[in-house]
């Protein structure tokens, strides 16, 4: 059974989860899978104008021109190798391709693990404008709910209004809050909380930075500080630091990813704005480059429209349609 | 910076035609491939290289350009026109109206920068354009987006009409237009929230905006590292609103800046600023041409000129040129020099501006800004005597300056040399002065870099 048709079965029966992930992904699956039907429609059998398209459709998903001529390369080679010429096997196998390169590369999973006794800190980091403090105010929703004392640290002290921004936040979720006064060092605010967190036993601390592109080697500098002050204060910590890539981002989030993972230790990829109409398939080409998985992503402006990056429905989403 | 690695693939693949006595076929293939690949990597939109490798064949297969000596130059040229087709071969300015407030709407998605362009567009016109300037805080729906503009116009000192969130934007809109119109402000700034173009009914309320101020500009804020959606995005906004022009932001960071060289191209919406940076003052007016010298790694020396005019005092500057032509260059006119160097901005930033400087790493200009840094520091700890004349540091002043300092003698000692190279060098310049020649790439005050170490 072809993995497309695998996929199908598997959501036959779509689960409300699987109803909002498409949803959200709508624009992204409409524009795929639109396209890869139109294509499978117009050729009977598979040419080299047919790769040529596909590794288009490929591209404009933001996939990268590197990545998207490999994959090509690799379904041209299996097509050749089985004898396949039907379009609609040719994009099973690219699918297959898709799923394997990506599972290939490392651990999937995307749910945070929590410590007893010691509260798991989670730094959040990314480029301005990406959607940090949205996600964090998401993250501590979706984990409140399951009953963790959580603690947002406001250390973005630089962005005007970004202190403010997390305040509401904490108030509209009921979680409590670390700030300090604005333009403070974001290393001792960072510190704060964290001691904050260790003495009166909170699970969940998350640390908000401010935005910076990762050619600041300065401001680099100041996140690689506050990843060693908050080891100060527990061990480990932050066991957990995600980036936030904003899904129209281009090529370049292979470059802040490379960036970002130099100066702290990623543990993954969250992807906001999902719900537009791009394809994000800057997913496939981090994950390529730097192994690291995406946990999360965003897929709307409330609380809620966060959700737990599953390979299998974004492929789903992405190549099938309906 | 934004293009960097665009440049330096694109100089590369010119590089490897040079030994080609001439353009064929065979080697335009390879080349083409090449660029297209660059261009891709570039973010550039998919349809937008298709067409540009077309041109650039097209043009470079004509009888005349086979004929041409140099294929790699006359590539480069080839490249370059349609890099500035591209961009718009003109420049595109904002207009402002003489008899009545100009309105400015900021449009985009979510966390392009329309916020904080608004604030640095409001520097901009408050200080370089002796403008009065209203901002309205139309994004009610981020939290916390209104405490932003509030800071930023407080601290550019321009005023605002904060109605708070509960107040439709569309209201608050018409209010700062009426207050704009009756108190007599030559712009008024409307920033709007963030949203998706696809998002129907906030589409729809900028539409209400648009109809109950008719803004003279609405400007779309583009993420300079936006992928191959930008286009899209583009288009949908302009479809609705009739955009007059883009803002692209972020340009300061390692993008390859694909968006910009796509959207005038597929939306015919022209770019009409770029923002640079974080602080206030990172808003420059885009020029096509420009950009596309700087892509292909040319230098861009009308800016680096312009900013020079801006930062450099004349009167000091002439001061410093004639003193030191005369052989009088003491480390007085050094000091001074750095001084006016440094008021140019970042080290790196400079000398992107500069053709033919392209091959200079991150760590070699941070090295050089320390230098400079070392420079000022070992001088300022000297008397006005030893500064004026360095001949009498022996021994034991040395000791004394670099104890002041906090920095070893050897590094005193280097900065001395310095001073020698480049007293040396404008004596050099003086000869070249009497002969009546210029020196090659005669940059003025800015020779001595030369001596910098760089």
């Amino acid at each position: 059974m072809g993995l497309i048709s695998f996929l199908k079965s598997k959501f036959h029966k779509k689960d409300n989860q699987t109803e909002k992930y498409n949803q959200g992904l709508e624009k992204s699956r409409k524009n795929f899978s639109n396209k890869l039907q139109n294509l499978t429609m117009k050729y009977k059998s598979v040419n080299q104008e047919y790769f040529e398209e596909l590794e288009e459709i490929l591209i404009e998903s933001d996939v990268g021109v590197n990545l998207a001529l490999q994959i090509i390369e690799d379904v041209l080679e299996e097509s050749k190798k089985e004898k396949i010429s039907d379009p609609q096997r040719i994009n099973e196998i690219l699918v297959d391709k898709m799923f394997v390169g990506y599972a290939s590369k490392g651990d999937i999973q995307n749910e945070l693990t929590f410590l007893e006794g010691t509260p798991t800190v989670l730094l959040v980091v990314g480029v301005n404008g990406v959607g940090k403090t949205t996600t964090i105010a998401k993250l501590a929703s979706r984990y409140k709910k399951q009953g963790k004392k959580t603690l947002l640290v406001a250390a973005d002290t630089f962005r005007a209004g970004a202190t403010e921004q997390l305040t509401v936040w904490a108030e509209r979720l009921g979680v409590d809050i670390i700030t300090g006064p604005s333009e403070a060092d974001p290393a001792s605010v960072a510190y704060d909380g964290v001691r904050k967190a260790r003495l009166e036993n909170y699970d969940f601390v998350i640390v908000d930075t401010a935005g910076r592109l990762q050619t600041k080697a300065n401001l680099m500098a100041e996140l690689s500080k506050i990843k060693r002050v908050i080891g100060k204060e527990i061990e480990e910590a932050p066991q957990e630091t995600f980036l936030i890539i904003d899904a129209t981002t281009g090529q370049n989030g292979v470059m802040q990813a490379k960036a970002f993972a130099e100066v702290t230790n990623l543990t993954g990829v969250v992807i906001t704005k999902m719900d537009g109409t791009s394809k994000g398939g800057i997913i496939l080409a981090i994950r390529d480059e730097l192994g690291v998985p995406v946990r999360f992503i965003g897929l709307g402006e409330k609380l809620d429209d966060l959700e737990e990056f599953d390979l299998d429905k974004y492929l789903y989403g992405l190549c099938v349609g309906e | 910076m934004a293009f960097e690695s665009l440049t330096d693939k694109l100089s590369g693949i010119f590089k490897k035609l040079r030994g080609q006595s001439r353009l064929t076929e065979s080697n335009m293939e390879d080349m083409l491939k090449e660029i297209r690949i660059a261009l891709l990597e570039a973010d550039v939109n998919y349809k937008v290289v298709k067409e540009f490798t077309n041109n650039v064949k097209e043009k470079a297969l004509g009888q005349e350009v086979l004929r041409k000596v140099n294929p790699s130059q006359m590539l480069v040229k080839i490249v370059h026109d349609e890099l500035v087709e591209l961009l718009g071969s003109e420049d595109s300015e904002i207009h402002y109206q003489n008899t009545r407030p100009t309105i400015i709407m900021m449009v985009g998605l979510q966390g392009t920068g329309k916020t904080t362009t608004a604030g640095k567009l409001a520097y901009l016109l408050k200080n370089k354009m002796n403008k009065t300037v209203l901002l309205a805080a139309g994004d009610v729906y981020r939290p916390a987006a209104i405490d932003q503009l509030d800071q930023l116009a407080k601290t550019v000192g321009v005023d605002i009409v904060n109605m708070g969130t509960k107040v439709s934007p569309v209201e608050i809109s018409i209010k700062a237009k009426e207050k704009a119109f009756n108190e007599h402000y030559d712009v008024l700034i409307i920033d709007t929230a963030g949203r998706l173009q696809i998002d129907e009914q906030l589409m729809q309320e900028l539409n209400d905006i648009r109809d109950a101020v008719s803004p003279d500009e609405i400007l779309l804020l583009v993420d300079a590292m936006s992928g191959q959606d930008a286009v899209n995005v583009a288009n949908a906004f302009n479809a609705q609103l009739a955009l007059t022009g883009a803002v692209m932001s972020k340009l300061d960071g390692d993008s390859r800046g694909g968006a910009a060289l796509s959207i005038r191209h597929m939306t015919g919406v022209p770019i009409k600023l770029t923002g640079v940076g974080e602080k206030l003052t990172d808003l420059d007016v885009f020029h096509p041409d420009r950009m596309a010298d700087r892509i292909l790694g040319m230098g861009d020396v009308v800016t680096l000129v312009e900013k020079a005019q801006e930062a450099i005092d004349e009167k000091e500057a002439k001061k410093s040129v004639n003193k030191m032509m005369s052989g009088k260059f003491d480390l007085t006119d050094m000091l001074a020099q750095l001084k006016q160097v440094k008021k140019l901005g970042s080290l790196g930033g400079l000398l992107k501006l500069i053709p033919g400087m392209p091959k200079i790493t991150p760590e070699q200009t941070e090295a050089a800004e320390r230098e400079m840094k070392n420079v000022e520091v070992i001088i300022n700890s000297m008397t006005e005597e030893e500064r004026h004349n360095p001949d009498i540091l022996k021994y034991s002043r040395k000791i004394r300056i670099a104890n002041g300092s906090g920095k070893s003698v050897a590094e005193l000692n280097r900065v001395l040399k310095k001073y020698e190279q480049m007293k040396a060098t404008m004596k050099q310049l003086e000869t070249y002065r009497k002969s009546g020649r210029m020196p090659p790439g005669g940059l003025g005050g800015l020779g001595g870099m030369g001596g910098l170490g760089m």
